[in-house]
């Protein structure tokens, strides 16, 4: 095994950056000086892209050294076009809590070219359209996997140009026969698709197709690490760069199968810097819909703790059959929660934030400032379109149920809340909506603060019913 | 989407687990808007949580287009062996439950820990003992999503009766029984009447029992302490032992007493190692440490289980490479994630029904801290503990699959 003897990230010093770096603290990266902004990259809160003066000639050799210096040890492939490209890959570490993962797993929906037109205009309709409003972003999915199982190449570029004329979405070629997927290319190689898949049988025809066209590619062995280090090799020695994996996705009795093999690959990556397995990882939850004989539900149940499992360990992008959002909303949020960064605890600052146009007369609610919180109570309170005061109280970055049971959000500190931030000048009444998950601490509150207490609802889901139904509240 | 009311869930619970389907059977479908009292079961925890980053700030490899357009003559070929992962150290083995031969009545005793690499990484190194699911019993009605409420009919009202349908037809290997009760701010029963309901418990199943407390540091001790002496040679698992526990100085008598009647602790903090660490250092000096567990703290998906995630991983990892403060089994409340308004809520016609939604919610939590190596899950939902039980047994017996994959390819689906 060739070992390229590199500095992972977490051993790059900034110094390391420092020295290849203009060193001229000339400011234009908004950086105080070249040293800051060093600091800033080695900790991925910066490209070193940013630094506008490496672009210079003089710079040219330095530029390429940092390119090198801090190449992630799994290279980044992009397939698609324009502002809906897909990145995946890019990975630095093993552990999240090394460094945070870059590239969030893309997700991309399997679409049978057989279909009749109109459900295939559905179908990729049905995948633009599906979103979740999630702590005030939305969340959706990323790309098509376009199935020939016609097995006829002029049904599958029919489909692939039906396709990518209603959407914009990657796309992702999925065939074994070169002939259908150079069918399709000739229509369509400008958006620079994925092709699956180069496998020991076909590599050398569709290798070329891939060379033709300059499209990525998936190499594909399915149980068999070896040989899919050697289509590796074989492709990379060719010339062909942009390379995806796919050891196989096996399901049921077989999962271990999957994770040994994921967990392996990227291991060889990222601690041996192994070049051959240092490509993006492909998993197919869809494989679950042509094992057995199962109902639809029992697929679909396996597709979704499969997805995950291997959202977990590794995978940089999915293909997936279910278009259900039962089995595709738990993906997109534990996609975006495994993909935050680890080291930075965020809490939203404390505070009155005014929703609507509030006046004398509008309702004051609390919350604490937890940013999972915040964001859920912020979005509840838009979209039951009510105008009110949130007080937001610095619960040391706690959930309303962590500040409850560790003490950080009392009775003392809701009453010095509303005096800190003189919620009292800012309406005529003197009714606090406290957390349902806070209600026990009603009585106290109301002895410490001065401030009369109504128990609001224990999701903040419900607190426009709150307000439609008792506010104003009925003078006792 | 086709036909999101009305899942058929039949086959996927006949294929799941035995039993599931006649008490699915009888479950409502219509959804209703729930409220939850989670937050008094499970203590929850100190975090905040980072967004995401937007901007990768590494730069990607290089990518030069140096298709040079000569292809090989043959398949080159290369050949991978996984090198074998050695560690210094292992997880303690802690055994819960006592048999009569221990001075307990239990059936038998069940062993947790004794890892001695990471979870699922190495097909040669399965974990020392398969992952154990404990289901809950409540000692008081608490409301509850009608998705959880739905399987345990009127078992509700009966600490016993409930214990006895999770076991036999749940086929729990533990039941915790949360004392909910006793807490000074709702009902609080004193700690002989908990100890009576812990009795009760006791002679209606014969697996090892985990005593959930109600939170508060002082109420819990004494509950503790009188069960611990009521329950002698049980090798009870008391829920938890807490750094509060050390600032109003009961954690001392807490832990002699389960010291001197054989059972088993759970030292509970808040998402933070360093914590973890400082809690296992004030009890040792009163409890021995194999017989001691760690609940790391277990965040719903949606709210922060990429934190659980990510530091029962962090634990893992140094403990395998030498921190005997971290050295031992752990344990997760998966149940948390009901608290998640995605796993009960009615979120419209576009995300399916709760009945399949909600335990997929508390699947995915627990099988995700499954691949970074808890040992013990608390768990509620038929569906997701069989779904447990199915993925757990299969990683922990893998098999070489003999065909080369579906062809999903060109599949109809
Ligand atoms: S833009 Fe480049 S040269 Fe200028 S201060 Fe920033 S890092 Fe230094």
């Amino acid at each position: 095994m060739e070992i390229k003897k590199k500095k992972g990230i977490k051993e790059i010093s900034p110094i390391d950056v420092y020295k290849l770096l203009p060193r001229t603290n000339c400011g234009e990266c908004s950086e105080a000086n070249c040293m800051a902004f060093a600091t800033k990259v080695v900790n991925g809160e910066a490209s070193v892209d940013l630094c506008r003066p490496l672009f210079t000639p003089e710079h040219t050799a330095a530029y390429g050294g940092l390119q090198e210096l801090l190449a992630p040890p799994v290279k980044t492939v992009t397939f698609g076009s324009g502002e809906s490209a897909a990145v995946i890959g890019g990975k630095h570490v093993l552990f999240r809590h090394e460094f945070t993962y870059q590239y969030p797993t893309i997700i991309a929906i399997d679409i049978a070219d057989d279909l009749d037109p109109d459900a295939l205009s559905e179908r990729v309709n049905q995948v633009s359209r599906f979103t979740y409003s999630y702590i005030g972003r939305t969340l959706r999915l990323d790309a098509l996997a376009i199935r020939c199982v016609s097995g006829d190449p002029a049904r599958f570029r029919e489909a692939v140009l039906q396709v990518s004329e209603v959407s914009p979405l990657p796309l992702i070629l999925c065939s074994h026969d070169p002939g259908v997927i150079g069918a399709a290319l000739s229509v369509c190689a400008d958006k620079k698709p994925l092709i699956f898949a180069v496998t020991a049988k076909n590599w050398r025809e569709m290798g070329k197709v891939a060379v033709h066209y300059s499209c990525p590619v998936v190499v594909s062995a399915s149980g068999d690490l070896s040989l899919l280090r050697s289509l590796a090799r074989t492709l990379q020695d060719w010339g062909i760069e942009d390379i995806v994996l796919d050891p196989g996705t096996y399901h049921g009795e077989h999962i271990a199968t999957t994770i040994h093999a994921f967990t392996a690959i990227r291991k060889t990556a990222c601690k041996d810097f192994d070049p051959l397995f240092g490509h993006p990882l492909l998993g197919t939850p869809i494989s679950v819909w042509n094992g057995q004989e199962l109902s639809d539900e029992m697929n679909r149940w396996q597709e979704a703790y499969l997805s995950s499992m291997l959202i977990t360990r590794y995978a940089d992008l999915l293909i997936m059959h279910s278009l259900e959002g039962w089995v595709l909303l738990p993906q997109l949020i534990w996609r975006f929660g495994i993909y935050t960064d680890p080291r930075k605890p965020v809490s939203v600052d404390p505070g009155v934030r005014p929703f609507g146009n509030p006046g004398p007369g509008s309702p004051v609610l609390i919350t604490s400032n937890y940013a999972l919180t915040y964001f859920t109570v912020e979005a509840d309170i838009k979209a039951a379109k009510i105008d009110c005061y949130l007080v937001v109280a610095d619960t040391g970055g706690l959930s309303v149920e962590a500040a409850v049971a560790g003490r950080y959000f009392s009775a003392s500190k809701i009453a010095e809340s509303l005096r800190e931030y003189k919620v009292a000048e800012m309406v005529s009444h003197n009714y606090l909506i406290i957390p349902g998950l806070a209600a026990r601490l009603s009585g106290e509150t109301e002895e410490e603060s001065g401030w009369r207490v109504l128990v609001g609802p224990r999701d903040s889901s419900a607190i426009g019913q709150m307000i439609r139904e008792h506010w104003p509240p009925a003078e006792e | 989407m086709p036909d999101p009311v009305k899942p058929d869930i039949s086959a996927l619970i006949r294929l799941l687990g035995p039993g599931i389907a006649d008490l699915l059977s009888g479950r409502e479908i219509e959804l209703e808007h729930v409220t939850l009292e989670f937050s008094e079961l499970e203590l929850q925890i100190p975090l905040s949580v980072p967004l995401p980053v937007q901007n990768p700030g590494i730069v990607s490899g290089t990518h030069p287009p140096s298709f040079t357009g000569k292809i090989p003559d043959s398949l080159i070929s290369e050949t991978f062996f996984a090198e074998p992962e050695t560690y210094s150290s292992r997880i303690r083995e802690v055994t819960i439950g006592g048999t009569r031969s221990e001075g307990g009545s239990r059936g038998r005793s069940i062993t947790v820990g004794g890892s001695s690499s990471l979870p699922f990484s190495q097909p040669e190194h399965p974990p020392a003992h398969p992952p154990v699911i404990s289901l809950d019993v409540f000692d008081t009605k608490i409301s509850m999503p009608k998705v959880l409420r739905a399987h345990l009919g009127d078992v509700m009202d009966d600490p016993a009766a409930w214990a006895k349908l999770n076991v036999e037809k749940f086929g729990a290997d533990m039941v915790t029984i949360h004392l909910i009760s006793t807490d000074p701010l709702i009902q609080d029963k004193s700690p002989r009447e908990a100890s009576r309901t812990v009795e009760e418990v006791l002679q209606a199943v014969d697996v090892p029992i985990i005593i959930g407390g109600c939170g508060d540091p002082k109420k819990d001790a004494a509950t503790f302490i009188e069960i611990s002496a009521m329950a002698e040679g049980e090798g009870l698992l008391l829920n938890s032992v807490t750094s509060d526990m050390a600032e109003v100085k009961t954690l001392e008598p807490v832990c002699k007493a389960a010291s001197e009647s054989g059972h088993c602790l759970l030292g509970f903090t808040g998402l933070d190692l360093n914590n973890a660490k400082e809690l296992n250092r004030r009890i040792y000096p009163h409890f021995p440490p194999d017989r001691l567990l760690m609940d790391l703290t277990t965040v719903a998906l949606g709210y922060g289980l990429e934190y659980s995630f990510s530091i029962h991983e962090r634990a893992r990892l140094s403990a395998l490479m030498g921190d005997t403060e971290l050295q031992h089994p752990t344990l997760s409340a998966c149940t948390n994630a009901w608290s998640a308004r995605e796993a009960w809520m009615n979120l419209g016609p576009g995300f399916g029904s709760v009945d399949l939604r909600g335990p997929l919610w508390e699947s995915i939590g627990g099988i995700t801290l499954l691949l970074a190596g808890v040992d013990l899950f608390l768990m509620m939902h038929p569906l997701a503990v069989s779904t447990m039980r199915e993925v757990s047994s299969r990683l922990m017996n893998p098999g070489m699959p003999e065909s080369h994959g579906a062809d999903w390819v060109s599949a109809k689906i």
